[in-house]
């Protein structure tokens, strides 16, 4: 699976808060949370992002709040895959229990700017810079949270195991 | 090798003898927790998962707490949906307006946490209930879903840092000045998944209400859980909250490993602020050059809502009155905190200083209701965020603090530490 667009970078400890603000939280609605996505941080995000852009920030995205809402309002807006030196714990397991792609490497983030086109190869965990030409390699998901991701989420994979155990009685 | 606290509990409830960092797991559950932002996300995930029922209707926890009193029509509707699930499935500890309470200080009071628990809730707070020796941790939705239909969670086993607490806190320094103290030290990613585990002689002067105010907080240095070792106080407050609920003891290993130990005497620490937008900007009182003059202060929430607070604030504001042109909301975490309050006469002293009292609801701590900010505005309060926009405007300031520091700061009309009064 591959993922290529146009880079929104931002930088350390971009909270949960300024992904999807808590006025907001009254709806479950995942398109009317994307409506309002990076509102508090970024204005414009909502204009401007396309289906298959990539975020790119530094450290610590996502911490705060346990709101799912978050990486859903992301993954609504189009966006993905979201790239980053380290993630905040319950963002980082939300988003794999979701499906939203995301990858920790400290060397593309350095090197990659906004605006850049960057294309993911998520089966190798290569991040390619198409605008520079550089590429990355990131490193590789346990082999459970791959299980998860191939699942297509956690969901998937319960009921999967839920089933097993039906056979098996 | 030897295993962490954390880790102990971790494999006892894995049936596995052993763990060690970075395996991943799959634990039972003792208690599944939610709340009206989180369940409504959880609940339409639950219809998608192959199983018509919850786990165990007394092991799950519902608590409408973050919008309600049903702030407008749509938390009234998220509200509805959750009241409706907690029916439909005969959740038992569904909580109603007027017996409910901030889910954090509401679920150890009515004893649904004791020592060795391993609890999920979707709300990143969760981690409160490591006061009581228990692993408790936040989640999103999805895991909450999961967790009501199977009663299990996946983790992965985290490292440890180990506080190592010596003395006693000075006159008016409490459990919120050592956890601010703590994240400024090490920053808002500094225990990123990691446990935070607090140990050493200085653990027996904190009250409980001190080690939940600290556990509360771990969240914010990134931290998987925060816990505390069980002593005669924990059992104390097990027995009078939860008397008859199986409770069991984990110690960490003597060669148990850490990342790193960090030395904290406890006699050292002043009232301590956190400056916007990060709870790692600390600084103590006496190092604020320029006077913060504020418009609002908040004492509740999860983290400082509690009789103890009450109490220290009112002892404080007593017999004076609030700065003119200043808010002041108090909100108890409980009904049966509010009640206490009002039996010890602190509802009188806070109405008498000018004090608006509030039923509990987390409203303000995340921008919900009940006291959002207009731009330019600044708060004290003795919630756990500062982050940009959390409790209204994106231009208004939230300041961190003590219920003391906050209480001193709202009859000076400005950041003062209680010593100044």
């Amino acid at each position: 699976m591959n993922a290529k667009g146009t880079v929104f970078r931002y930088g350390d400890d971009v909270d949960t808060d300024v992904i999807i603000p808590a006025r907001y939280l009254n709806t479950s609605d995942p398109k009317e949370l994307a409506s309002h996505c990076m509102e508090d941080i970024d204005k414009d995000f909502v204009k401007n992002v396309r289906d298959g852009d990539i975020i790119v920030a530094d450290d610590n995205f996502g911490c705060g709040s346990s709101r799912e809402h978050a990486p859903i309002a992301i993954k609504e807006s189009g966006v993905s895959c979201v790239i980053a030196n380290s993630f905040a714990r319950i963002f980082y397991r939300n988003s794999i229990n979701i499906g939203l792609p995301i990858l920790e490497c400290p060397e593309a983030v350095s090197a990659i700017k906004a605006g850049d086109t960057v294309e993911v190869d998520f089966d190798s965990g290569k991040i390619t810079d198409v605008t520079t030409g550089e590429s990355f390699q990131a490193g590789a998901f346990p082999e459970f949270m791959q299980e998860l991701i191939a699942a297509g989420g956690l969901v998937n994979y319960i009921n999967r195991d839920i089933e097993n155990a039906g056979k098996q009685d | 090798m030897g295993m962490t606290m954390t880790q102990k509990i971790l494999a006892a409830h894995a049936g596995l003898p052993e763990v060690k960092a970075g395996d991943l797991i799959m634990a039972n559950l003792d208690l599944v927790l939610g709340n009206d932002i989180t369940a409504p996300v959880a609940i339409n995930v639950f219809k998608g998962i192959d199983a018509d029922k919850v786990f165990d209707k007394s092991k799950v926890a519902l608590v409408p707490d973050h919008f309600a009193p049903n702030k407008d029509i749509k938390a009234a509707e998220q509200c509805k949906q959750v009241r409706c699930f907690a029916c439909d499935q005969e959740i038992e500890n569904y909580f109603e307006i007027g017996e409910m309470g901030v889910e954090h200080a509401l679920l150890p009071e009515k004893g649904l946490v004791t020592a060795g628990d391993v609890v999920i809730g979707a709300d990143s707070h969760t981690c409160t209930y490591g006061a009581l020796g228990a692993f408790s941790t936040g989640v999103g939705s999805t895991d909450m879903a999961v967790g009501m239909a199977t009663g299990k969670a996946w983790f992965k086993v985290p490292a440890a840092v180990r506080f190592n607490l010596t003395g006693e806190f000075p006159e008016h320094v409490s459990g919120k000045d050592l956890i601010l103290h703590i994240i400024g030290l090490i920053g808002v990613d500094g225990a990123l998944y990691e446990s935070m585990e607090f140990a050493g002689p200085g653990v027996a002067s904190l009250t409980m209400d001190d080690r939940f105010t600290v556990a509360n907080m771990a969240i914010e240095a990134g931290g998987k859980n925060g816990i505390f070792p069980v002593d005669d106080q924990t059992i104390a407050y097990m027995e009078e909250h939860a008397p008859g609920k199986e409770y069991t003891i984990y110690e960490a290993d003597p060669d148990a490993q850490y990342v790193q130990t960090i030395d904290i005497d406890l006699s050292q620490l002043k009232p301590t602020v956190a400056f916007p937008h990060l709870p790692e900007n600390t600084k103590t009182v006496d190092e604020i050059e320029e006077p913060v003059v504020i418009d609002q202060v908040v004492i509740g929430s999860c983290t400082n809502g509690r009789f103890s607070d009450f109490k220290k604030a009112a002892d404080i504001m007593r017999g004076k009155h609030v700065k003119k042109g200043l808010r002041v909301l108090i909100i108890p975490a409980t009904q049966q905190i509010y009640l206490d309050c009002m039996e010890a006469g602190l509802l009188k002293d806070f109405i008498d200083a000018g004090a608006a009292v509030s039923t509990p609801t987390c409203g303000p701590c995340l921008g919900g209701h009940m006291g959002i900010l207009a731009a330019g505005e600044r708060c004290v309060s003795t919630t756990n965020r500062n982050f940009v926009g959390r409790m209204g405007h994106v231009d208004s300031e939230v300041y961190l603090a003590s219920p003391e520091t906050a209480a001193a700061s709202a009859i000076l009309g400005r950041i003062a530490s209680p010593d100044e009064l």
